[in-house]
């Protein structure tokens, strides 16, 4: 260090020998102290962030993960329940319209039914009514028909007396009917 | 020392580019001794960047907030980019590491930006720094690769691909790579480091000059710009070749 | 200023590292400029290429660093 001082040449050399004082990175006798504190420096470090702050922090995210998958999972399950009601909401729509539907068919075959049977009443009343009618008619004609041969017998008779004859009854009688009948 | 070497010379402009990263004790006469458990700047900034993560990480997550507060936020992100770094490059099976590579990444990313504060001291500027830092690298990863892999691990040299007349020549070529890779992983930290901190000061000494002032002014903004983003992509390029290294340990076959 | 020869070396020698730092500089371009090439061609292919980009610009760059040292060290500590 004596040699600093003589002149500029020699400072660089003294310099050099002292371990480089020119360039302060190459000053050895700094090695050991900054070596020792980097040490100190990285463990404390590597302490505080392995056994405090990395644990907290990935626990946090994986929190914050988990709370957003939750809240997903609760989103995707409303939107379920949404579904569900839309459905339910459908099903009874198409319940109440075949209800209705079927109301409607049962007010109609009731009606239906309704009808038959008056219809039915009806037919047999104008059946009964014709087939009375029918005998009546019957009656009728059969007794027009006694008529008629009544008189045609008694006509013939007349007839036979007025033309000088004597009519025998049981002979005119049989002889209308034999007309009678064809 | 370097104050006392640079005191005869007077007159004209003055560089001292390197006087920044000069380690002198905290308390006492500016030439006493450095002995190993002094408490010097470097102690000082070392401290600093351990508050700095402390409270990042430590005092911005305390409260496990579910939506997560400002500073919480950073230390996620951090997180998040670190471990999907390790899973991504080294592999599922480096998860392990984790810590160890948060550890180096916090330290170097926290150390590079407080050291570009004004007046402060660049602690991964240093090569003994960065030279502990890379050693404990290549010394991790030496091991872990023996231990995982047994003398299965020599196959990383040994590239089974080539053909069988340029193996060994490949060989020696990357055992030498693999040796350099300390060397390069401290120095490529420290050069880019000392390098912008010495570039600003040499444009420093410029602005006493006062017809270029202005332009050195803006000069050192820019390189200060520049240097922001050095200091970030230095850090990462360290975390992330740590974990290339890595995955060579852990998987040597080529 | 008036020095002996040795410390003439140390400066040219050290001017002449400092070309190094040019010569990374074009490493350095090339990455990032076949990367951006790449990326401009392929562009979903590019983000997760972003590791290796900032790998290889590192690689470019620790080379420019080495001379930038040996700049620093024939200026200062030889």
């Amino acid at each position: 260090m004596a040699t600093e001082t003589e002149n500029a040449a020699d400072a660089a050399h003294g310099a050099a020998e002292a371990g480089g004082a020119g360039m302060p990175q190459l000053d050895f006798s700094t090695f050991g102290n900054q070596i020792f504190w980097l040490v100190v420096t990285l463990v404390v470090i590597h302490f505080v962030l392995s056994k405090i702050a990395l644990p907290r922090i990935a626990g946090v995210l994986s929190e914050r993960q988990g709370t957003i998958t939750s809240d997903l999972a609760a989103a995707e399950e409303l939107k379920q329940k949404a579904v569900d009601a839309e459905e339910a909401y459908k099903k009874a729509l198409a319940d109440a319209r075949a209800e209705a539907q079927k109301i409607v068919a049962d007010a109609k075959a009731d009606i239906q039914a309704d009808l038959d049977a008056a219809q039915a009443k009806a037919d047999a009343e104008i059946a009964a009514k014709t087939a009375e009618s029918e005998k009546a008619i019957a009656e009728i004609r059969d007794g027009a028909i006694e008529s008629t041969k009544e008189v045609a017998k008694d006509t013939a008779k007349e007839i036979v007396a007025a033309m000088g004859f004597s009519a025998d009854a049981r002979s005119v009688t049989s002889a209308v009917n034999a007309r009678m009948k064809g | 020392m370097a104050t006392e070497a640079h005191g005869e010379e007077t007159g004209g402009l003055e560089f001292h580019p390197l006087d920044q990263f000069i380690v002198k004790p905290l308390f006492g006469e500016a030439g006493d001794p450095v002995a190993w458990y002094t408490i010097t700047n470097v102690t000082l900034w070392m401290a600093l960047a351990v508050i700095a993560i402390v409270a990042l990480f430590v005092f911005g997550s305390r409260g496990r907030a579910l939506v997560p507060t400002r500073t919480q936020s950073i230390g996620e992100i951090l997180y998040g980019f670190t471990y999907k770094m390790v899973e991504d490059v080294a592999g599922k099976d480096a998860v392990k590491f984790f810590p160890y590579i948060m550890t180096l990444f916090m330290f170097i990313l926290f150390a590079n930006y407080l050291g570009l504060l004004p007046m402060s001291f660049a602690t991964t500027s240093h090569i003994a720094v960065t030279a502990v830092l890379a050693l404990g690298v290549f010394l991790t990863v030496t091991i872990v690769g023996f231990v995982k892999n047994g003398a299965g691990f020599l196959g990383l040299f040994w590239v089974s691909s080539a053909p069988l007349a340029l193996r060994p020549i490949l060989a020696i070529i990357e055992l030498i790579s693999y040796f350099v890779r300390p060397v390069s992983h401290s120095i490529r930290l420290g050069g880019n480091i000392m390098a912008g901190h010495a570039v600003m000061k040499v444009f420093a000494g410029f602005a006493a000059v006062a017809a270029i002032s202005p332009f050195a002014v803006l000069s050192i903004t820019a390189i200060y710009g520049l240097e922001m983003l050095v200091a970030g992509v230095q850090a990462y390029v360290f975390a992330i070749l740590t974990c290339v290294y890595l995955k060579d340990a852990l998987h040597p076959s080529h | 200023m008036e020095g002996d020869i040795a410390q003439l070396g140390q400066f040219i020698g050290a001017g002449l590292a400092g070309i190094g730092s040019g010569a990374a500089a074009i490493g350095v371009g090339h990455v990032a400029g076949n990367f951006l090439a790449g990326a401009l061609r392929n562009p979903s292919a590019a983000g997760g290429q972003t590791a290796t980009l900032f790998i290889g610009i590192a690689f470019a760059e620790a080379l420019g660093i080495f001379s930038f040292l040996i700049a620093l060290l024939l200026m200062f500590a030889v």
